[in-house]
């Protein structure tokens, strides 16, 4: 069998950021949670919101440094594998993600050291100071990288000369069409996900009476917060999907399962898309839905993906499959967020345990939402790279062959899987081990700037080390 | 631009990122590859120690110089990393791995000596893939009409493989000198053992580069050979750094060794830079060729311009905060 280093390379990107893209999605989130609850402890010098800061503060560490380690791997890719690409759109991508770099720079060198080493010996203002600016940094960060990608939805303000783009608004183009809408959407996934990790692991504490003043306070106060965020990513997502009508039809199309451009074109449920016939072997649906959605009206006409040909429609049951996982989730969302405000009648929200359980299983739950996501938006503008502008087969590395995209891909695969286990595990007891007291912290002094050490939970049980939680 | 020439302002910039990264990440990658020589765990925890606050900041240096090509010479960067596939991803396998063993070694017991591994192994990966890297570089690529048209292992030749192994006795040169200057006791008893060791194989490789270098490339030939110039200056100043290294270990100096050091890649480097310009992509390509639009570098150099004080101020500090020597048993638990 033939490699194709096309196909190859797909996976292999595909694999390397979907890898990246679940570490920045909680520390954006957890980085504005731990600032607000370093501003609660600044005003009301309630140790318990100290408490917290301090442990979410250590599980923030490793994941950042898991975060950065996988974000290297990526600045390299588009030169191995997309190096065309790379050639062709490196006047407003090598811009772009430069600036991520720098911000994240910027970022390390000015602001984390403090937030992560500095408690005790920076006055208490400064400290708050740099942990909000750690939340700021890392929203400046998504807004580059998410400027590069969604100008690859919706390119604008360039110009296409001897095969390079070339910039001819910056702001035409870093705002380009599809921009707003997926800035916020990333933005509200990255607070849901915070929200709903921080709630399952003070569900947990909770179900084992540890820390209870605190992880009550950190429960209620995560439930109301997604509360308010769960439908309001469902809002912003409806008017990113309205967005995406305009720009990339053939994309919502793959969504829908719809084939055929008409009117009263119902919402499926459940379908099997059958690419080869260009139909769907089953379906089940609500009559009319999707026009009401997308049109505002029953009659509305919606395109279908038999407007392109063949060759130049997405691979459908992955786009609607990933879509529905997706919404399914945020629906999901939705009613663990009104279930928790019910059952805040009466206290008994920190004592049921089935719901307590279920905010333990929900905390994954955004992580394959936000990957879902990805994958509607990434694979639904297939087979085009630049929208409309380069497609993925002339993006390719010209002297890629399918042994050597094969042979990375397999090496990344073995790299990330002994990286993934490491922080994994490590993550695992730095929660089993829980929150610390104020001396306990306030003793650890050390190096600085190093996320990882800000956590001084032992990696084994070896000779030495100190007992780990006291459960299990 | 108006008489401004951006495509030097940003050879300059990157070129100095480029020497920053090999001085700031060689003597730590150079301490990983003299890991397993160590005399005892001991030394190996002084040896971590001793890089352990700065080794971060160290790599940030890579990736600000990825990023940047990209941004501001996207030749380099599209005919590099294709031609370097697989070595590039050795590079950042080592890279990973030794990143991660910092992290967990110190907190590890039971599993302590697969975290030594890594770190060793990563780091000695690391070096060899950077030192084939220059001696590719020097080769020169196999470039079409601005595309890569070369095989996945065309870099791996007899000259890069020297290189390679050139880059790795250097960079644990440089981490040896370090650790002469931030231990005491047995452990810089044993650094000043080795330095003069790693300083002959560094000047062995280093001679028969030299006297290869013009065979592999024609061009460079021309530039060393066709007329005496100002040129012979570094390799010149390069061995008197080399000669105050042996003197300084021999007399016992504590910092000079590791600053002689730094001295000899600063010349090396710079008679390196000076056999190319202002090719970039050799054979064939300039900086000028290489350049991404001009709207684009100035777009770009605003911020990097704001950042680069910024991050070596930082760097300068975090130096100043953890210089004098690292104890035996000291630090963390
Ligand atoms: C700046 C650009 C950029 C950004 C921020 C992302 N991607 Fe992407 N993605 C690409 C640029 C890109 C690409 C280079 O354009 C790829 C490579 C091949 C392709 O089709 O597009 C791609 C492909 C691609 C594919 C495979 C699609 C296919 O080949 O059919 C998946 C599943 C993802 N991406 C997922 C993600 C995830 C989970 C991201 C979260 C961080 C993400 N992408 C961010
Ligand atoms: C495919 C494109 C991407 C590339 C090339 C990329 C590259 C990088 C790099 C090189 C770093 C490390 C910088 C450092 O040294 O600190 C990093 C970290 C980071 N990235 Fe990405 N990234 C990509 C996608 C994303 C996306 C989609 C997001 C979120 C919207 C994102 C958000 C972040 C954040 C917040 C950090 C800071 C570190 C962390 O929180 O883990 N990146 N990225
Ligand atoms: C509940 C209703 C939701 C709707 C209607 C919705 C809608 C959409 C649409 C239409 C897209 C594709 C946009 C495009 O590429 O053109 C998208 C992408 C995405 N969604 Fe959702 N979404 C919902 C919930 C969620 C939830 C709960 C999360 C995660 C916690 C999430 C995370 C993402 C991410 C990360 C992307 C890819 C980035 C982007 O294009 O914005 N979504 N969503």
């Amino acid at each position: 069998m033939e490699l194709d280093p096309l196909l190859l390379s797909r996976i292999q990107f595909a694999f390397v950021v979907s890898f990246h893209a679940i570490f920045p999605v909680f520390t954006i989130g957890l980085a504005s949670y731990i600032a607000v609850l370093h501003g609660l402890f600044y005003k009301t010098a309630n140790p318990a919101w100290e408490r917290l800061a301090v442990f979410w503060t250590k599980v923030f560490a490793v994941v950042f440094g898991m975060g950065v380690v996988s974000g290297i791997v990526m600045s390299f890719q588009f030169g191995t594998n997309w190096s065309n690409f790379a050639q062709a759109s490196a006047n407003f991508l090598g811009p772009m993600l430069s600036y991520e770099v720098v911000t994240a720079f910027f970022l390390e060198a000015g602001f984390l050291g403090v937030l992560l080493f500095g408690r005790g010996k920076v006055p208490q203002g400064v400290h708050l100071f740099a942990a909000i600016m750690v939340a700021v940094g890392t929203f400046i960060s998504a807004f580059w990288i998410l400027a590069a990608n969604s100008w690859m939805q919706t390119p604008a303000g360039v110009e296409l000369i001897d095969g390079r783009f070339h910039v001819v608004d910056w702001s035409e183009a870093i705002f380009n069409p599809s921009f707003s809408y997926r800035f916020s959407h990333k933005v509200l996934a990255s607070f849901l996900t915070g929200g709903f990790v921080v709630a399952g692991v003070s569900a947990w504490y909770l179900l084992q009476k540890r820390d209870v003043e605190a992880n009550k306070k950190a429960l209620s106060m995560c439930l109301w917060l997604l509360l308010v965020l769960a439908p309001a990513q469902a809002v912003v997502g409806d008017f990113h999907g309205l967005n995406t009508l305009e720009h990339q039809p053939t994309k919502v199309a793959a969504m829908e399962g719809n084939w055929e451009t008409s009117s009263h074109v119902p919402l499926l449920l459940f379908a099997i898309p059958d690419q080869a016939n260009q139909t769907n072997a089953v379906e089940i649906g609500i009559p009319s839905l999707a026009s009401i959605i997308l049109r505002h009206d029953p009659e509305g006409v919606v395109p279908g993906l038999t407007e392109v040909a063949p060759e130049e429609q997405p691979p459908v049951w992955l786009v609607f499959w990933s879509f529905r996982v997706m919404v399914g989730l945020g629906l999901l969302m939705i009613l663990v967020a009104v279930a928790g405000l019910w059952l805040r009648r009466g206290g008994r929200l920190y004592e049921h345990r089935g719901f307590l359980q279920l905010l333990r299983l929900m905390s994954v739950t955004p992580f394959v939402a936000v990957l879902a996501g990805w994958f509607v938006t990434e694979t639904g503008r297939a087979p085009w790279l630049v929208y409309g502008l380069m497609n993925q087969a002339e993006a390719l590395t010209p002297s890629l062959t399918g042994g050597m995209a094969l042979f990375t891909l397999i090496g990344y695969a073995a790299v990330y899987a002994v990286v993934f286990w490491a922080g994994v595990y490590y993550l695992t007891r730095v929660v089993r081990q829980g929150m610390q007291d104020g001396e306990e912290i306030q003793g650890e002094v050390e190096r600085p700037m190093r996320p990882l050490s800000a956590s001084h939970t032992p990696f084994d049980d070896g000779p030495g080390s100190a007992a780990p939680g006291t459960q299990h | 631009m108006g008489g401004i020439d951006l495509a030097i302002i940003w050879a300059v910039i990157i070129g100095f990122g480029v020497i920053m990264y090999v001085l700031m990440d060689g003597f730590d990658l150079g301490l990983g590859i003299l890991f397993p020589f160590a005399p005892d765990e001991a030394a190996r925890d002084v040896m971590m120690n001793s890089v352990a606050p700065v080794w971060d900041g160290n790599e940030t240096w890579l990736v600000l110089g990825g990023a940047g090509l990209l941004g501001a010479f996207p030749l380099v960067y599209s005919v590099f990393l294709p031609a370097l596939y697989i070595g590039v991803f050795l590079l950042l396998a080592g890279l990973i791995f030794r990143g991660v063993a910092f992290e967990f070694r110190f907190k590890s017991r039971a599993n302590r000596h697969w975290w030594n591994r890594a770190f060793c192994w990563g780091s000695a990966v690391a070096a060899f893939a950077q030192g084939a890297v220059v001696g590719a570089y020097i080769q020169g690529f196999a470039v079409e009409d601005f595309v890569y048209v070369g095989g996945p292992l065309d870099w791996l030749t007899p000259f890069s493989v020297l290189t390679g192994f050139g880059l790795m006795a250097g960079y644990a040169l440089l981490g040896a000198t370090w650790l002469i200057m931030k231990s005491e006791g047995h452990v810089q008893a044993w650094a000043y053992r080795i330095t003069p060791t790693l300083l002959a194989l560094v000047l062995a490789v280093f001679l028969i580069i030299s006297l290869w270098t013009p065979f592999v490339n024609p061009d460079v030939w021309e530039r060393w050979f066709g007329h005496i110039q100002l040129i012979w200056l570094f390799p010149v100043l390069a061995l008197g750094c080399a000669v105050l290294i042996y003197q300084a270990v021999r007399s016992r100096r504590e910092g000079l060794p590791f600053v002689a050091t730094v001295g000899l890649y600063i010349f090396t480097y710079l008679g390196l830079v000076v056999s190319k310009w202002p090719v970039i992509v050799p054979p064939n390509y300039t900086i000028w060729d290489a350049s991404s639009a001009p709207e684009s570098q100035l777009f770009l150099l605003i911020g990097v311009l704001f950042v680069i004080p910024i991050v070596l101020t930082y760097t300068a500090w975090t130096y100043w905060v953890f210089r004098g020597k690292v104890k035996v048993g000291e630090g963390y638990h």
